[in-house]
């Protein structure tokens, strides 16, 4: 049963062969006996889960039927949920139980999905390992086996890990610059990060406001787009919700993919990836000729400057957003507080750990008097370059393939010694959250046992055709059914 | 580029976070690392460039000027550190 994917378990819960409430005991039962392997939940809520499977049996009987109506899932710990507690990964929200629902959220109790618990992460989604987690970090599925403890990679390594491990069927995630589709590729699932303002940020704890997004991930194109159906569309509560129509995205996943013109970005087939990663790459893209699409070289000249321009403005968007955490009205306040400035400095001092500590001080240093224009406006600056670089490449072509990341997953603690290492990890994601545009990571084949991601690229609003492409390549190849030892 | 200790202890005193002299020589190299990387945002041509807001350059939406909230100082007041007759508790700041 765990194996299953969201469009099996549908049907299967339609056809009466199992009920919301068997189903959802199953999962619970394989969370308690795997997860201590993992440790990809914060949070698990049994009880409440019971009680909404049981709900969603009765909205069964009653003929009020959605997709989702009794399907487990998992929500990334960083969207608020009215009553459970919601702690981004940090001791600064270690007890701290939204009064609200996001909108994600409840846009997924709307459709009678079960939500199991909530999955570990980075420190407010900073990271791209899952080491930054106050609740101790998450191990990669991949690579146990081989006696390795490696990372899921990051900001939703929760997510990535649950959904390889099969303790869910799918999980929300979301991604800054990259927190979807790295974790994705390093746990070998697929994930997809929609346009920016095409899902609501409402509720969604805030890390750097003009990149993040919330989005899919599960194992199959197909569950990824039934996520979305659910996610996507217009919030008046998110001042850049982008009002578009939404699409059924499930509507035009079997269309052929003949004439699709794929642009290869030379820049991210450079010396910073592994030849042999290249090659399971080069060989997914062949699968995509074989489907009938073309292939050509394009080039992004600006994206060597992604990475830079990102460290300015998430670190200097994050000093903004995280300084609500003051220790006043809810969240983390330090012992015995001498006089107001001592309860605000000391208890950010013991509430942020020490990556989100070095992210708000350089981004306040990128926006202190004498610094702005030289920073933050220079790199909003290079980001318009960096996005007409990829407006130049849609005009020739219809997506863009590259890797996910440039290696497979690494081994915890290898990189955490030295921030700038971590943030290379980022280095094929981070121009598609400054530019905006949709991306996803499809799982395509495997080094040293280690699954590789595909990052397919596309335009604004271009999910369909991303979950398009996507769901025609695991029709011919089963890279994403693939289960960890 | 390198920041300096004043630098940082500056910085935090704006950024309200306490660090300790052992933090502050941590720092002054991991933030020095990382301004490195970002210092070569410094050989790109802006000269004729807009700098960029929001992707799709829209702009902020305006509402009707009627009431839409409900008030529910109960459950935001429910998860306070401290609070008392309504109102949120802190360090005595008149003396």
């Amino acid at each position: 049963m765990h194996n299953k994917s969201v469009a099996e378990l549908s049907r299967e819960l339609e056809s009466g062969q199992i009920s919301s409430v068997e189903l959802t005991q199953q999962f619970l039962d394989r969370i308690d006996q795997e997860d201590g392997k993992y440790n990809s939940f914060i949070t698990v809520t049994r009880e409440q889960a019971l009680a909404d499977a049981r709900a969603a049996d009765e909205q069964r009987a009653a003929g009020n039927v959605t997709p989702w109506t009794g399907i487990p899932f998992a929500h990334k710990d960083i969207f608020c949920t009215n009553g459970v507690r919601t702690t981004c990964g940090s001791k600064m929200l270690e007890a701290f139980t939204p009064p609200y629902d996001a909108t994600v959220t409840a846009n997924f109790r709307q459709a009678g999905a079960v939500c199991l618990g909530k999955t570990n992460m980075d420190e407010f989604a900073m990271g791209s390992s899952n080491e930054s987690s106050h609740f101790g970090a998450v191990t990669n599925p991949w690579g146990l086996s081989q006696g390795e403890k490696r990372v899921p990679g990051g900001s939703s390594g929760g997510s990535a890990a649950a959904v390889a491990a099969r303790l869910v069927p799918a999980a929300t995630a979301t991604d800054t610059g990259g927190s979807i589709r790295q974790p994705a590729a390093l746990c070998g699932v697929t994930g997809l990060k929609p346009t920016y303002g095409r899902v609501s940020r409402y509720g969604m704890i805030a890390f750097a406001s003009s990149l993040d997004q919330g989005g899919t991930m599960a194992r199959t194109a197909e569950d990824n787009a039934l996520m979305l159906n659910v996610m996507a569309g217009f919030d008046p509560k998110d001042s850049t919700s982008l009002d578009r129509e939404v699409p059924d995205y499930t509507a035009t996943l079997n269309e052929p993919l003949k004439g699709l013109k794929i642009g290869l970005p030379k820049e991210y087939f450079s010396d910073q990836l592994s030849p042999a990663m290249e090659q399971q790459v080069r060989n997914a893209v062949k699968e995509y000729e074989k489907l009938g699409a073309t292939v050509k070289e394009v080039s992004l000249p600006n994206a060597k400057l992604a990475i830079a321009a990102y460290y300015v403005i998430a670190p200097a968007e994050a000093s903004a957003n995280l300084s609500r955490f003051d220790g006043v009205r809810y969240g983390y306040r330090c012992e015995d507080p001498k006089d107001l400035m001592d309860l605000y400095t000391r208890s950010r001092a013991e509430g942020f750990g020490t990556e989100v500590k070095r992210r708000i001080l350089v981004g306040t240093y990128a926006l202190s008097a004498g610094y702005f224009d030289a920073y933050y406006l220079k790199a909003q600056k290079v980001r318009r370059l960096i996005q007409q670089d990829f407006i130049n490449a849609f005009k020739e072509v219809d997506v863009l393939m590259s890797p996910t990341t440039p290696s497979p997953a690494f081994i915890q603690g290898e990189k955490t010694s030295d921030p700038v290492t971590m943030y290379l990890e980022d280095v094929f994601t981070i121009a598609i959250n400054l530019a905006g545009i949709p991306a996803m990571s499809v799982p395509a084949g495997f080094v040293d046992g280690l699954p590789v991601g595909l990052q397919i690229i596309g335009d604004y609003f271009s999910e369909a055709r991303l979950l398009n492409a996507a769901h025609q390549f695991q029709q011919v190849t089963d890279w994403h059914q693939r289960e960890p030892q | 580029m390198t920041i300096s200790r004043e630098d940082i202890e500056k910085v935090a005193v704006l950024a309200r976070i306490r660090v300790d002299d052992e933090q502050v020589s941590a720092l002054e190299k991991d933030l020095g690392n990382i301004l490195d990387l970002v210092d070569q945002l410094g050989a790109a041509d802006t000269d004729s460039v807009e700098p960029m807001a929001h992707p799709l350059n829209a702009v902020q939406r305006l509402r009707a000027d009627e009431v839409t909230e409900t008030n529910q100082r109960e459950s935001f007041q429910a998860i306070a550190p401290a609070t008392e007759n309504g109102l949120y508790l802190v360090p005595r700041v008149i003396e």
